[in-house]
C-alpha cells in the first residue's frame, strides 16, 4: 500500500464554497487542506494585459460545451478573483420556484428569511456595501437614465468593492491589482491560513476513493504552472470529511469520475445544470441622442464613449423581479462590461445584410466600441444542462496551454428558457431603442451556443432524492462525509448574480459539516467571528446552531 | 522556389484570407491577394492573426497546416459547385472573392457542420488578434499602434502601464430605485 498523507478535512477548490468552509473549519480547530487546480496570484501579479500567459489567461477557465460554454475562475480564490463583485441577495420568490417538475425546488428549510442571517455573515465578512450613485461609472449611469426615461426603476447594485481604492480600470476579469475588489484573497483565505489551513495551488483533484476507516482518499495531479495540459506530479490525501467546491462546472465531473471507486452517484449528479438563465444584449448608442434625449454629458462634453471605463456591473433594473409574474418570465437586467478577448465576437450587427458576427459590417461596429453598452439578463432557465461522460482529467480536454478547453456539458434550451430570453430581449430593446437612443442585438448563440459566468445546480440540494444530489445540509446522498458547498448546490436560476447566495449557503452549511466532523472524531466546533474579527453577524446565528457548538 | 516553401506560403496566405474574412482590412500592398481589401484600415491580419494562431500558448499551432489544407479543399469544392473558375496562381480559398469567402466561412462555422468546432476556434483566435492582440503585451501593442485596439478606440494607460480613470461618473442619481428595495440594497 502506498503511504498517503492525511488530514481532517480536505477542501476541493478555493472559491466561495471552498474558502468559506475552509476558514470556519480551520478556525474551529480542524486540520484543513485546500487543493486548488489554479495558480496562486496576489496584488501586483494581476496584470493589465490581454497577452496570452498574463493573469488574464492564467486565472481563467473557459470550457466550450455542446450548447453551453462556461466561464469561471481558475486560481486560489476561484471566481471571486475574476468576478465583477455585484452581490445582491436573491429575491424572495426564487426560493418558492417549482421548475419543470412542478414541485418546490428548494429544500423546505431554505427561504429568503432563513437565509438572511447567513447573507449577513457574508456581507460582514467581504464586506458587501451599497453602491452610491456618485461612484457609478458612465455606463451604469447611462443604463439608469435610459431605464428612467422608459418609466422603469433602476438600482445601484450592492457590491464587494472598496470604491476608495478602485480606479475604474475595468480589468476586474484579470484580477484586481489595486485590492479594491474584495475577493476571497483579502478575507476568508488569509484568515483560514492564519488558523493553520494549507492551500496547495496547481493541485487538480481527479477522483475520490474510500479508505478502510470510513473516510475518503482524494487523488490529485500537480499541473505545470504555465502549460496546464502538462502533469508534473500527483499524490493522494486521506480525509475524514471532504468538502467539494470545485464550481458547478467541475464538481459533478469529479463525482462522475469517482463512480467506479465510490459506487453509484445520486441521479442528480451532473444533471439539472442551470446557466442562471444568462443572456447578453449589446446596445450601440447614438452619442447625440444620449445628449439630446437623456441630457447626459461627461465633464469634457462628450455624451458617453465610455464603455471601457468602470467596474463591471453597477446598475440593474429589478422591475421584472415580481413574484406575482409567472415562473420563467421573471428576470433582472444589469449593465455590464465585457472586455475584449471574449467581449466582441458574439456581438451581432443590427440589421446586418451579411453575416452578423463577423465580416465587413462587424468591423464597422467595432469602430464604435466605446459607444457600446452590454446588458445582462439573469432569468429562470429550466435546469436543462446535462454532463456527458467525464474527460480523462480535470473538467475539460484542455486545448490551449491555459484557459480554453472542450467539456462534456450539453444544454438545449427549452421553450421556457427561450421564452424568458425573448421577453428580456424585447424589454432591453424597449428601454434602449426608445427615441432612437441605441440599436440593440442579443449575442449570438450560433457560435458557441449559450454561455454563462454563473454555472449552477449540477449537484443540487433539495428534499426530493430523485431530483437533488444533496440533502438540505449539503451532504451527498448515499456518501456520508462528502459535502458540496459551491454553486452546484444551488437548486436553480436565481434571477440575480449568484455569488452572494452561494456564499450564504456555504456559511449556512458549515455547522452541519462541523457536526459531521465531530461525529468522525474531529475536535472542531462552530463559532468563528468574521475573518477580520467582527462578531455581530456571528452572534446572530449562534442561537440557530445547536450541536456544532459543543466542546 | 523549393516546394515546401511554396506550400508553407500557400498555407499562410490561406489562413490570412480566413482571418481577413472574419475581420477584413485594406490591402497591405498593391496586388495583395490574401487580404481582399474590402474595408478601410487594417483588419485581423494586420492585427496579428497569424502570430496569435501560431503562438504556442493558443494551442492552435499543431492544427494549422491541416486547417489551411482543409480550407482549400472546401474552397475547391465550393468553386466547383458554384461554377467558379479558380486562379491557379494562388490557393483556392485566396482565389475566391470576398462574398464567396464569406459564404463558405458561414457554411464552415454553421453549428450543423460536424467540423464547425475547428472553424469557430479559428475565427475566435482571429477575433482575439483584432480586439485584444493577445500575442503581445497590451501596453506595447497600443504604443505600437495595434490596428484592432486602435480601431476600437481602446484608451491608453497611465505612464506606468496601468489604467486609471479619474473622471468616470455622471456623479448623480439617474433613476428611481425599485420601491421594494431592502435596507441592504437588494431586491426583496
Ligand atoms: C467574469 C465573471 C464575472 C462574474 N461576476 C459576478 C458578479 O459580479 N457577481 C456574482 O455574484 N457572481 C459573479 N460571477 C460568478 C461567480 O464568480 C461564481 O458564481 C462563484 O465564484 C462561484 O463560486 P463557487 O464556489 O461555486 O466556485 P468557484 O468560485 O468557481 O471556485 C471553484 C474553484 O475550484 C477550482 N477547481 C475546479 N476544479 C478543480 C479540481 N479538479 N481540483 C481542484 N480545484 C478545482 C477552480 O479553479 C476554482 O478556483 C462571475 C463570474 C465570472 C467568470
Amino acid at each position: 500500500m502506498t503511504s498517503s498523507e492525511s488530514t481532517d478535512v480536505l477542501v476541493i477548490g478555493s472559491g466561495f464554497g471552498g474558502a468559506i468552509t475552509a476558514y470556519h473549519l480551520a478556525a474551529g480547530g480542524a486540520r484543513v487542506v485546500v487543493l486548488e487546480r489554479g495558480p496562486w496570484l496576489t496584488g501586483e501579479d494581476f496584470q493589465h494585459d490581454f497577452k496570452f500567459g498574463s493573469s488574464s489567461t492564467r486565472i481563467f477557465d473557459f470550457v466550450i460545451g455542446d450548447g453551453m460554454s462556461v466561464l469561471s475562475g481558475n486560481c486560489v480564490g476561484g471566481g471571486s478573483v475574476v468576478y465583477f463583485a455585484a452581490m445582491p441577495r436573491a429575491p424572495r420568490f426564487v426560493f418558492d420556484r417549482k421548475g419543470r417538475f412542478n414541485r418546490r425546488m428548494w429544500p423546505a428549510a431554505v427561504s429568503r428569511d432563513t437565509l438572511e442571517p447567513w447573507y449577513d455573515r457574508v456581507a460582514e465578512a467581504l464586506p458587501v456595501t451599497q453602491t452610491a450613485w456618485d461612484t457609478v461609472p458612465f455606463s451604469g449611469g447611462l443604463f439608469g437614465a435610459a431605464c428612467d426615461h422608459a418609466g422603469r426603476t433602476a438600482n445601484a447594485v450592492p457590491a464587494a468593492v472598496d470604491t476608495s481604492r478602485c480606479t475604474n480600470c475595468n480589468w476586474m476579469m484579470s484580477g484586481c491589482r489595486f485590492d479594491a475588489k474584495r475577493s476571497l484573497l483579502l478575507n476568508y483565505l488569509p484568515a483560514a491560513l492564519a488558523h493553520g489551513a494549507q492551500i496547495r495551488p496547481l493541485h487538480e483533484v481527479q477522483h475520490l476513493s474510500r479508505t478502510d476507516d470510513g473516510g475518503y482518499r482524494v487523488h490529485y495531479t500537480v499541473l505545470d504552472d504555465v502549460d496546464y495540459r502538462v502533469e508534473v506530479g500527483g499524490g493522494t490525501i486521506d480525509a475524514k470529511i471532504v468538502v467539494l467546491a470545485a464550481g458547478a462546472g467541475a464538481t459533478p465531473v469529479i463525482l462522475q469520475r469517482s463512480e467506479p471507486t465510490l459506487g453509484a452517484m445520486p441521479h442528480a449528479v451532473g444533471r439539472y445544470f442551470s446557466g442562471n438563465g444568462e443572456r447578453l444584449n449589446t446596445a450601440i448608442f447614438d452619442e447625440d441622442r444620449i445628449r439630446d434625449v437623456l441630457g447626459l454629458s461627461r465633464p469634457d462634453g462628450v455624451p458617453y464613449e465610455a464603455y471601457q471605463i468602470g467596474k463591471g456591473p453597477c446598475v440593474a433594473t429589478w422591475d421584472r423581479l415580481d413574484g406575482s409574474l409567472p415562473e420563467y418570465e421573471r428576470y433582472s437586467l444589469e449593465q455590464l462590461y465585457f472586455p475584449p478577448g471574449f467581449g466582441t465576437i458574439l456581438t451581432q450587427v443590427p440589421d446586418a445584410v451579411g453575416p452578423s458576427w463577423f465580416g465587413v459590417e462587424k468591423k464597422e461596429l467595432l469602430r464604435r466600441w466605446q459607444s457600446w453598452l452590454t446588458i445582462f439578463t439573469m432569468s429562470e432557465d429550466d435546469n436543462e444542462g446535462v454532463f456527458g461522460p467525464p474527460p480523462s482529467s480535470g473538467n475539460s480536454m484542455r486545448l490551449s496551454q491555459q484557459m480554453l478547453g472542450r467539456g462534456s456539458l450539453r444544454y438545449e434550451p427549452t421553450e421556457n428558457t427561450l421564452r424568458g430570453w425573448a421577453l428580456s430581449d424585447a424589454e432591453v430593446r424597449d428601454i434602449l431603442e426608445r427615441d432612437g437612443l441605441a440599436r440593440v442585438m442579443p449575442w449570438t448563440n450560433d457560435v458557441v451556443g449559450a454561455y454563462t459566468v454563473h454555472p449552477l445546480a449540477s449537484c443540487r440540494i433539495g428534499d426530493d432524492p430523485a431530483t437533488s444530489a444533496l440533502d438540505d445540509r449539503h451532504e451527498l446522498r448515499d456518501h456520508p462525509g462528502i459535502f458540496v458547498t459551491d454553486g452546484s448546490a444551488v437548486p436553480g436560476g436565481l434571477t440575480v448574480n449568484p455569488a452572494m447566495t452561494i456564499a450564504a449557503l456555504a456559511e449556512r452549511a458549515v455547522p452541519g459539516i462541523v457536526e459531521a466532523a465531530r461525529a468522525r472524531g474531529v475536535d472542531v466546533r462552530y463559532g468563528a467571528p468574521a475573518p477580520d474579527g467582527a462578531t455581530s453577524s456571528r452572534d446572530a446565528v449562534l442561537p440557530l446552531v445547536s450541536g456544532a457548538r459543543r466542546r | 522556389m523549393p516546394r515546401e516553401i511554396e506550400t508553407e506560403q500557400a498555407r499562410t496566405m490561406s489562413l490570412e484570407a480566413y482571418a481577413d474574412t472574419i475581420l477584413p482590412g485594406e490591402r497591405r500592398w498593391p496586388g495583395d491577394r490574401a487580404v481582399a481589401g474590402v474595408s478601410r484600415g487594417g483588419g485581423a491580419v494586420a492585427s496579428g492573426a497569424l502570430e496569435v494562431l501560431r503562438s504556442a500558448e493558443g494551442g492552435m499551432a499543431p492544427a494549422l497546416d491541416m486547417l489551411a489544407d482543409g480550407l482549400n479543399e472546401h474552397a475547391r469544392a465550393y468553386a466547383a459547385e458554384s461554377g467558379i473558375e479558380l486562379d491557379a496562381d494562388v490557393p483556392p480559398f485566396v482565389s475566391l472573392h470576398y462574398p464567396d469567402r464569406v459564404l463558405l466561412v458561414q457554411r464552415l462555422t454553421d453549428r450543423a457542420n460536424p467540423e464547425c468546432d475547428a472553424w469557430i476556434s479559428l475565427a475566435m483566435f482571429c477575433t482575439i488578434a483584432f480586439d485584444a492582440g493577445s500575442h503581445t503585451s497590451t501596453v506595447e501593442a497600443l504604443a505600437a499602434g495595434h490596428v484592432g485596439l486602435t480601431t476600437m478606440g481602446f484608451r491608453a494607460p497611465d505612464s506606468d502601464g496601468l489604467w486609471r480613470f479619474d473622471t468616470y461618473s455622471y456623479g448623480r442619481q439617474l433613476a428611481r430605485p425599485h420601491p421594494d428595495t431592502t435596507p441592504s440594497g437588494s431586491p426583496s
